[in-house]
């Protein structure tokens, strides 16, 4: 029997450099928890990221990683799986990274049911940049790109949007609940097509409004209330209670999950003979393929 | 003299089948064992205005789709009236008799108005008339007296052995209009004795395929802009074959970071787009120049700016792709002159990606990229190099992704070898990938080790010019003018120089790039050194490349011709303007 892997060697040895209280601390441990319950081979593991604060997350395990420009994690991520889909990828970043600039790139990864696991750290403002607001800010709320009236447009409800999408693995996190959090990591990573962890992170910084307290105040767990994952209807009508409907009571957990749906890697052709990584290369019989030429 | 080439002009409307009938007549003449060039004047409509081809064969190789043609097959009224007066003397205009009438006075003389009844005899073999440009095809087949087994060839091509009624069908109507051809005088005096062996005929963006092929691309992810499309199109269709995977995806930022993601992952991966296109990659593609990843991507250039002339050619895209992405980073870009070289600069751009960790832009245009040409026999034989990986040599304990070496290429490791884990990352980073920019950033070490890691990457851009094609001069020695080009233009300034030097007893040459960037300073330099006078030749507004050759060399070059109506380089304007300036 092969060694076990302990939780240390998926650490890297570069120390977070979020601010003391961040939500990603425990978004970080959560993944970490996941993969190392999973006994996953840190090697066949790429994590990727876009920018902002919870985009360094890459450096601080021991994976491989891809640190992508703002907004492109997901495309990068699904050209890595396409060349090898043997490869465990993971996809992080915040809300401005996926929901913002990224938001076209989150949608159709979803539709195409990648088997890609996106664990996004909502905190519902843009922290590396100082405090503007995000497409997940609250209606109302005053930010530096916000300061007078606040935000006057709709929050993005990425648990819908998921939804409505095509993901086959929708669930919400709270960084204030670590061991939840994992378990729904590890069931995003365990399942065969794209699971969005939708992490309610706390910025301890530039958010005063939605901090630990105002979701512990709120937060009630899906499962408790006997919802049921596999029921799409239902899914949806427990997404639509926040932000869109109330903002008394938050549901966290797994919303919906589908086990039926074929993933990108099942459908597409060129992946039959086997990961294009480790293919021959050039072209064994070129009379053939110049025939149609002559 | 008998005439040693012939050209074929099909006009019509947008859906009247004026390409695939084109195409048909092109296969025909490389299989006559013409040496077959066409070129494509289309609007950006599906249905409707007016679209037309050229097809010109030749027993010598050609230079480019030529001026005058010998015939013009007229699909509708409006190609009678934009080009009766082109036809050369001696040549013919077929048209439908019954709905299209010549205006003799715009005619040269000896011009045979080739009348049939198209659509009626169409309607002898199907109801829908459909077949009307196959009994015209026939009757320019028959005019210039080529081999009817070649169209039956042809059509078994487009139809396949599926359906053999429509082949056999088209034949028949073929032959309806070869016979109303002898009706009418039979074929046109031109004395060409076909060799009949057949030659490949390809596009510039299909020859940019087999390249990447043999090469072994294995992913290609794009999104539909003409005149690049064709390469999606193509790939769809073979890849699959060849273990490619080709998706076509939300947009260019998908396709470029796509592209990244699986050249990162360990695969040859490519892109391609139009200007329009590229501008949306061009963050992208510096993303790889960080993380120096590889990949290639193909930019088939169209008339700018914005959305411009979609369906007509330009070099306009120069300057985007020497400056694509903010700040420094190293590329290689690479300008094919035609089919050949779309095949092999593309394989090659593939190994240098390799070689050197970084994306190589391989720059055509919708000229190159559309039209179709006979080629020599591609060698598919070619090196494949895959640059240096750690796992080759090197220990896993304490590996440096981003080490700094003479050469500034670093060993490269594959997600999925085991003890090489790394972050490939976009913020400015260390030998071992960790970051720079955060809590670093400033201190007096780190500003060193970023000046460093900068000067490692800028390195590569030695070997690039180490390994790519350097300049070349074609034709006399102590010319006393010098045609500077690049890409595409390459044809009709030989051609040029070729009509000039027979007809005037001028001596002229032609100064050319298949490498852009890294320029090739001391080649261009020794080259230069011979030059009496010179011209710049190139498909935009601004002299982009006579700019980048000033600035890398100091030579100006002493007269300018820009081209940016949209049409390609014809051979005699710059065989006028040859005589302009060296009068």
């Amino acid at each position: 029997m092969k060694a076990a892997f302990e939780m240390d060697t998926y650490k890297s040895e570069i120390k977070p450099t979020w601010c003391p209280g961040c939500g990603d601390f425990a978004v970080l441990r959560a993944l970490q928890t996941a993969v190392h319950t999973l006994q996953l081979e840190p090697w066949n593991i790429l994590v990727v990221s876009g920018i902002g604060c919870s985009s360094n997350l890459p450096h601080f395990l021991s994976t491989y990683g891809f640190h992508a420009i703002h907004g492109r994690a997901l495309p990068v991520a699904e050209g890595a799986k396409l060349a090898n889909p043997e490869l465990n990828v993971i996809v992080t970043g915040g809300d401005g990274d996926g929901y913002g600039i990224g938001l076209g790139h989150f949608i159709h990864a979803m539709r195409r049911n990648f088997d890609i696991t996106y664990v996004v750290m909502n905190n519902q403002i843009y922290g590396l940049t100082t405090g503007q607001a995000s497409p997940t800010s609250e209606k109302g709320m005053k930010t530096k790109s916000t300061p007078i009236e606040g935000v006057i447009e709709n929050p993005i409800d990425p648990i819908s949007l998921a939804l409505a999408s095509g993901a086959t693995y929708v669930a919400r996190g709270f960084s204030g609940d670590v061991k939840t959090m994992a378990e729904l990591v590890k069931g995003g990573i365990e399942h065969k097509g794209f699971a969005l962890i939708d992490c309610l992170s706390p910025c301890v910084t530039y958010n005063k409004v939605n901090t630990y307290d105002f979701f512990r105040e709120r937060v009630y767990d899906l499962a408790k209330e006997g919802h049921d994952p596999s029921d799409m209807k239902a899914a949806f009508a427990k997404a639509t209670e926040w932000p869109m409907v109330q903002r008394d009571r938050i549901p966290l957990g797994l919303f919906y999950r589908n086990k039926e749906m074929p993933t990108y890697e099942d459908l597409e052709i060129s992946l039959r003979k086997g990961p294009p990584v480790r293919q021959p290369l050039g072209v064994e019989d070129p009379e053939e393929l110049l025939a149609e030429f002559l | 003299m008998s005439k040693r080439d012939l050209a074929l002009r099909v006009g019509g409307a947008a859906g009247d089948g004026v390409s695939s009938t084109a195409e048909s007549f092109a296969k025909i003449s490389a299989r006559s064992g013409l040496h077959t060039w066409t070129y494509s004047s289309y609007q950006s409509v599906i249905r409707g205005g007016h679209v037309w081809t050229q097809v010109r064969g030749g027993l010598d190789p050609l230079l480019s789709h030529g001026d005058d043609p010998d015939v013009v097959l007229c699909l509708n009224q409006q190609t009678m009236d934009v080009h009766q007066a082109d036809v050369l003397e001696g040549g013919a205009i077929i048209y439908d008799v019954d709905s299209v009438k010549p205006d003799p006075t715009k005619i040269r003389k000896n011009v045979r108005l080739i009348g049939i009844s198209l659509r009626k005899k169409a309607q002898t073999l199907s109801p829908n008339a459909l077949m009307r440009n196959t009994v015209a095809l026939g009757a320019a087949v028959a005019l210039f007296a080529m081999d009817f087994r070649h169209v039956e060839s042809a059509f078994k091509d487009i139809w396949g052995d599926k359906k053999p009624e429509i082949v056999q069908q088209n034949v028949a109507a073929a032959r309806l209009g070869g016979d109303a051809v002898k009706d009418l005088g039979g074929p046109l005096p031109l004395g060409l004795a076909y060799p009949n062996q057949a030659k490949y005929l390809m596009t510039g963006n299909e020859a940019v395929c087999l390249g990447a092929l043999a090469a072994g691309v294995k992913f290609l992810a794009q999104y539909p802009m003409t005149p690049a499309s064709s390469i999606l199109h193509w790939m769809a269709s073979h890849g699959p074959k060849y273990g490619v995977v080709v998706k076509q995806v939300e947009d260019e930022l998908a396709a470029m970071n796509m592209a990244v993601g699986a050249g990162f992952a360990g695969v040859r991966s490519m892109t391609a787009t139009s200007g329009g296109g590229f501008c949306l990659m061009v963050e992208a593609i510096g993303q790889a120049g960080m993380t120096e990843t590889p990949l290639v991507a193909v930019l088939v250039q169209r008339s700018g700016p914005s959305t411009g002339l979609p369906t007509k050619t330009e070099q306009g895209d120069l300057n985007l792709a020497l400056g694509a992405g903010q700040g420094d980073w190293p590329r290689a870009i690479l300008a094919p002159r035609h089919p050949e070289e779309c095949f092999s600069l593309t394989a090659k751009a593939f190994n240098l990606a390799e070689i050197y960790q970084t994306p190589i832009i391989v720059i055509s245009d919708l000229y190159l990229g559309e039209g179709y040409r006979t080629v020599d026999k591609l060698d598919f034989n070619v090196p494949i190099v895959r640059g240096m990986m750690a796992a080759d040599g090197g220990t896993a304990k304490d590996f440096k992704r981003y080490e700094i070496t003479e050469s500034g290429v670093s060993p490269r490791a594959l997600p999925g070898t085991k003890g090489y884990q790394f972050i490939g990352a976009t913020d400015e980073h260390m030998e071992s990938g960790e970051l720079i920019s955060d809590v670093l950033a400033g201190l007096p070490e780190f500003v060193e080790e970023r000046r460093k890691m900068h000067e490692k990457r800028m390195r590569k851009l030695d070997g690039l010019r180490k390994d790519s094609p350097p300049p070349e001069m074609w034709g006399s020695r102590n010319a006393d003018l010098t045609l500077i080009n690049w890409g595409s233009t390459w044809g009709a300034a030989h051609e040029a120089i070729l009509q000039v030097e027979e007809k005037e007893g001028m001596k002229v040459n032609s100064l050319e790039f298949p490498t852009i960037f890294p320029f090739h300073v001391d080649e261009a330099q020794k080259l230069l050194r011979g030059v009496k006078q010179s011209l710049a030749v190139e498909g935009n507004y601004t002299g982009q490349f006579a700019r980048l050759l000033r600035a890398e060399t100091g030579y100006k070059p002493d007269h300018f011709y820009g081209r940016y109506d949209g049409e390609p380089f014809a051979s005699r304007d710059i065989a006028d303007k040859i005589l302009e300036v060296v009068a």
